[in-house]
């Protein structure tokens, strides 16, 4: 069992909405409506690069009313590792690629009495899919966006066009700061919180909430984590009785994956669970990248998950 | 293929039975000569053609008896379908999920027609045309999951997704073994199954709530579950306990044949898109010894899983005062020859 569902679907517009995010509609390649969705969904869309199969998780962004097309919104990275390069650089209208079910790590409480959205830079693209289902059901809620300047705030048009006074805009080069001791206390009980951006942000802010006495099980966050690179190193599985290398810039899943064998997976960014794996053998120290393992199954060197963590070492061997 | 619906009751004179046809497509549970718990999960891929199996939601020759029978229950209690707030969205995909596959698999039965939000509905068998707004609660005689359950056989729960656990916040239960959606209600997946005998300590509920946790969009999964029901009545709530907790006691040797019925819940899960919910359906199919006996591997089989079933399962699901006349009764229809691997007759 692996990934799941692929769709096939075609890009039929591109739009460069900042100087470093594209966003793309996709349409179906069958004509088959694409399925409804629910807001902060992803989907891992697979690219089909030269030497091999690059897959990146994007959230979504909205659907068309009728399914004739999803939008996703791509920031190009600095240190792209190939996904967002060939997002930028190599997809035109026309070009075809394939996309998993949408799958949810990032979903509404819906039972929450106000929603409070916190996004900075790319994070904005679950936040706006999760403002719009807010805005549709009438719900109580609030927007905090924060960008670098005018020309990296992508969507705050449409936002402001939707959302009104309820959308709040934080731009470094005006020295506006998304300040959370100002955000956080008085809200309502009942209040959930959602923030999704760079690493430093989500943390600044979670660290805010836990000092203002918010419960844990009302903080909601989603990092975009690429998997991180380091070292090569090999990897044998014990019952395939395959053996193969991982580049430095590649990850486990990845080099399995290249290496023909189905492994499980869904988020490919250490939250969902779903590529958890048994280590028999290790000859060096697990480099832990996950958000799902609990400490204790990681100091137990017992476990590890094969999207995003790695072996500083020779070789590791899975239970596989 | 039209289906021929019966006219039958599942109360008072009790004049539901299986046609050979439904005997030979009833979803035996048991694929080998014992019993005991695991997460028996498996893809709700499409079966053999004929099957139980054969599409995602099951229309039988039953049909429309147990829709009178949910509307007779559901009259007598309305706490039978109770929704929390905040599931209205799970219960519009809900109503999409079970229209869009009673329509495309039976034809002839169900018809859906779509024009953007305007949706028409028309069901034969039980005479409705019903047009409406998807999204729009007014447009409908009865909230979605209501609307749409009271034409569709099986006890339906919507199941929240938060805090990694799932959450029982909607559903209509009206055709169940011994539990109730309104003691139930807004529990988590531990807090439900909390009653369950030994299965906790092989830790079954928690890697089954991990799976779930997962579970996803157009990968729905499925699980066979059974008990056993003195006379086919449908509902064995607890709710109607002084109805039909008595009948267990009018079991004789001379009446196990027509009296005592294996009741086997075909459960499905189904993540649903817009909600993220996901749809718990127990269909439930019953099946009394003298009809399952004319399937020689079954009648066998399942007197070696009742002579072997250990005692808090025999407790557990009520077979206590019984339990013994039926093996004895099944026992002349197992003649000790081997039994083939599988669910399907020879």
């Amino acid at each position: 069992m692996s990934g799941g569902v692929e769709i096939p679907v075609r890009v039929v517009e591109i739009e460069q909405a900042t100087p470093t995010v594209r966003r793309f509609r996709l349409a179906p390649i069958d004509g088959a409506p694409l399925p409804p969705f629910s807001a902060g969904a992803h989907v891992v869309t697979l690219m089909p690069a030269r030497d091999r199969v690059i897959r990146n998780a994007y959230s979504l962004i909205d659907r068309a009313a009728d399914g004739s097309s999803y939008r996703i919104g791509v920031l190009r990275v600095a240190q792209s590792r190939g996904g967002s390069a060939f997002m930028h650089d190599e997809v035109t209208v026309g070009t075809e690629l394939r996309i998993t079910m949408p799958v949810n790590l990032f979903p509404l409480a819906h039972a929450g009495r106000k929603h409070l959205l916190i996004a900075g830079g790319i994070g904005i693209t679950p936040i706006f899919a999760m403002a719009e289902e807010l805005r549709r059901t009438d719900a109580h809620y609030e927007i905090h966006y924060a960008m670098r300047n005018a020309a990296s705030g992508a969507f705050v048009d449409e936002l402001r066009a939707r959302h009104g006074d309820k959308l709040k805009l934080y731009r470094d080069d005006c020295q506006e700061i998304l300040a959370v001791d100002a955000i956080l206390p008085n809200q309502p009980l009942g209040t959930h919180l959602y923030v999704c951006g760079p690493e430093g942000m989500i943390e600044a802010v979670l660290e805010g909430a836990r000092e203002a006495g918010w419960p844990e099980e009302n903080l909601h966050s989603e990092r975009f984590q690429a998997p991180p690179t380091g070292e090569p190193f090999s990897v044998r599985l014990a019952k395939a009785g395959i053996t193969c290398e991982v580049r430095g810039d590649q990850s486990l899943l990845e080099a399995l994956e290249a290496a023909g064998v189905d492994a499980p997976f869904l988020c490919r960014g250490g939250a969902c669970g779903q590529c958890e794996a048994t280590v028999v053998e290790a000859d060096g120290e697990l480099v832990h990248n996950d958000h799902y393992l609990t400490d204790a199954d990681k100091a137990s060197g017992s476990k590890i998950m094969l999207c995003v963590s790695r072996l500083k070492g020779r070789e590791l061997v899975l239970d596989l | 293929m039209t289906i021929q619906f019966k006219q039958e009751t599942f109360r008072d004179d009790f004049t539901f039975s299986n046609s050979p046809e439904a005997i030979r497509r009833f979803p035996f549970p048991f694929d080998r000569d014992e019993y005991m718990y695991a997460v028996n999960i498996e893809q709700h891929m499409p079966g053999p053609a004929k099957s139980a199996f054969e599409f995602p939601i099951d229309i039988d020759e039953h049909y429309v008896a147990e829709m009178q029978d949910r509307a007779l229950v559901l009259k007598e209690d309305p706490l039978r379908c109770q929704s929390l707030p905040h599931m209205i969205t799970a219960e519009w995909d809900l109503l999409e999920l079970l229209m869009e596959s009673m329509a495309k698999n039976y034809p002839e039965h169900f018809t859906l027609t779509k024009d953007g939000d305007r949706w028409r509905w028309v069901n034969r068998p039980l005479g409705i045309d019903q047009s409406f707004t998807f999204g729009d609660v007014s447009t409908l005689p009865y909230p979605p999951m209501e609307y749409v359950t009271r034409q569709c056989q099986g006890d339906f729960c919507l199941l929240d997704q938060r805090l990694d656990n799932l959450w029982m916040d909607s559903g209509i239960v009206t055709t169940q073994a011994d539990w109730s959606l309104d003691f139930d209600i807004g529990m988590n997946f531990m807090e439900w199954h909390a009653p369950v005998p030994l299965a906790h300590d092989l830790g079954v509920f928690e890697r089954a709530l991990k799976f779930l946790l997962n579970l996803q969009q157009g990968r729905p999964v499925r699980r066979l579950n059974w008990t056993m029901t003195i006379n086919p009545r449908l509902d064995t709530s607890p709710e109607n306990y002084h109805k039909w907790g008595k009948d267990r006691t009018t079991v004789t040797p001379e009446n196990v044949g027509d009296k005592v019925h294996l009741r086997v819940e075909l459960q499905a899960l189904w993540r649903l898109p817009r909600s993220n919910a996901i749809v718990f359906s127990i269909r439930a199919y019953m099946i009394k010894m003298e009809e399952l006996v004319t399937v020689p591997k079954w009648g066998r089989r399942l007197h070696r899983v009742l002579r072997g079933l250990k005692p808090e399962l025999v407790e557990y699901k009520g077979l206590s005062r019984y339990h013994g006349m039926t093996v004895d009764w099944l026992s002349r229809h197992d003649d000790g020859a081997p039994t083939s691997p599988g669910f399907f007759p020879d």
